[in-house]
């Protein structure tokens, strides 16, 4: 079997590719936007809590 | 026996605890899926045979048929939490509950579009409003159901018991999909691999199609667990052991 013979699917190669480009861009998306999630939320509770020391250290 | 379970059931169900195990576990799932979708991949797509009679647009099996059981399996998962919000009120349930909807209802998408560019070529439509077809996009609109419900309500306690509800109710619609083929006629073709008899595909395309399932399975873990560290998070972020957490 040659490559171009692989992509092309016997013809059907419009149907077969967008079902798996499909599948990758979720699958991608369903990784990756959590793990953003939770990065952000991490830092963001540092800032807070930074800040957090500042001002009680700037009360004392 | 039993009280090692209920003692481990209440540690595991604790988020300082959840959050470290599934922390831990990551990057050892993150290694299983890349193995095993690159033998399902490479398998479904190279050293399968071509079918007889569909050619070679038959491969699309290999994700259409992984993303519609993962879409049921998903919603018996949460189902199964909604039952442990309303027994148990356990907090970790709730978080899962709600992250797992979006992981369904994308793989829920994925089996809709996948199974229409498959009808397509095959059927010579995209899309017919026969049992199977429609009680799978009644699922998709469930996990839509659900997400929308979970963020609608601001107490999160009141939103987890709601779509505790909600989930339990919708299990119903789990059986009429998986029987929608043998009791209405269908285009959609009856099961092949789920079902007592043995399973009327040859070797060489079940087994890609079995390792593609299962590479879904570890992924809808990876993905959820990194979306409930997230969740965990932001819902604890006045304890002490996220405190903790951020001053390390």
């Amino acid at each position: 079997m040659s490559l171009s013979e692989f992509f092309n699917m016997g013809g059907y190669a419009v149907f077969v590719w967008s079902s798996y480009a499909l599948t990758l861009v979720l699958l991608v998306l369903n990784w990756f936007l959590p793990y953003q999630q939770h990065k952000q939320n991490l830092r963001k509770l540092k800032r807070q809590f930074r800040q957090d020391n500042r001002n009680n250290d700037s009360r004392t | 026996m039993f009280k090692w379970f209920v003692k481990w059931f209440h540690r595991f169900g604790s988020p300082p605890y959840f959050y470290r195990l599934a922390g831990l576990w990551l990057p050892w799932l993150t290694g299983l899926f890349t193995i095993l979708v690159v033998a399902g991949l490479y398998g479904g797509l190279v050293l399968a045979p071509t079918d007889y009679q569909q050619g070679e647009s038959y491969r699309i099996i290999f994700v259409h048929v992984p993303a519609a059981w993962m879409s049921m399996f998903i919603y018996m998962v949460m189902a199964s939490c909604g039952i442990i919000i309303l027994v148990w009120r356990m907090k970790l349930a709730e978080v899962v509950l709600s992250c797992a909807a979006p992981i369904g209802a994308s793989f829920t998408f994925l089996a809709l579009v996948t199974g229409s560019l498959w009808g397509k070529p095959m059927w010579g439509t995209y899309w017919v409003w026969d049992a199977r077809l429609t009680s799978e996009l009644i699922l998709l609109f469930l996990y839509l159901g659900i997400m929308g419900l979970y963020g609608a309500i601001d107490d999160k306690r009141v939103a987890g018991r709601a779509v505790a509800i909600l989930a339990i109710v919708g299990m119903v619609n789990i059986p009429i999909i998986h029987y929608s083929v043998e009791w209405w006629n269908s285009l959609h073709q009856g099961p092949t691999v789920t079902k007592f008899d043995k399973p009327s595909i040859v070797w060489s395309m079940l087994w890609p199609l079995l390792t593609m399932a299962l590479a879904f399975k570890v992924y809808f873990v990876i993905s959820l667990f990194q979306r409930v560290r997230a969740e965990l998070l932001h819902r604890e972020r006045n304890t002490r052991w996220v405190e903790e957490l951020v001053k390390s």
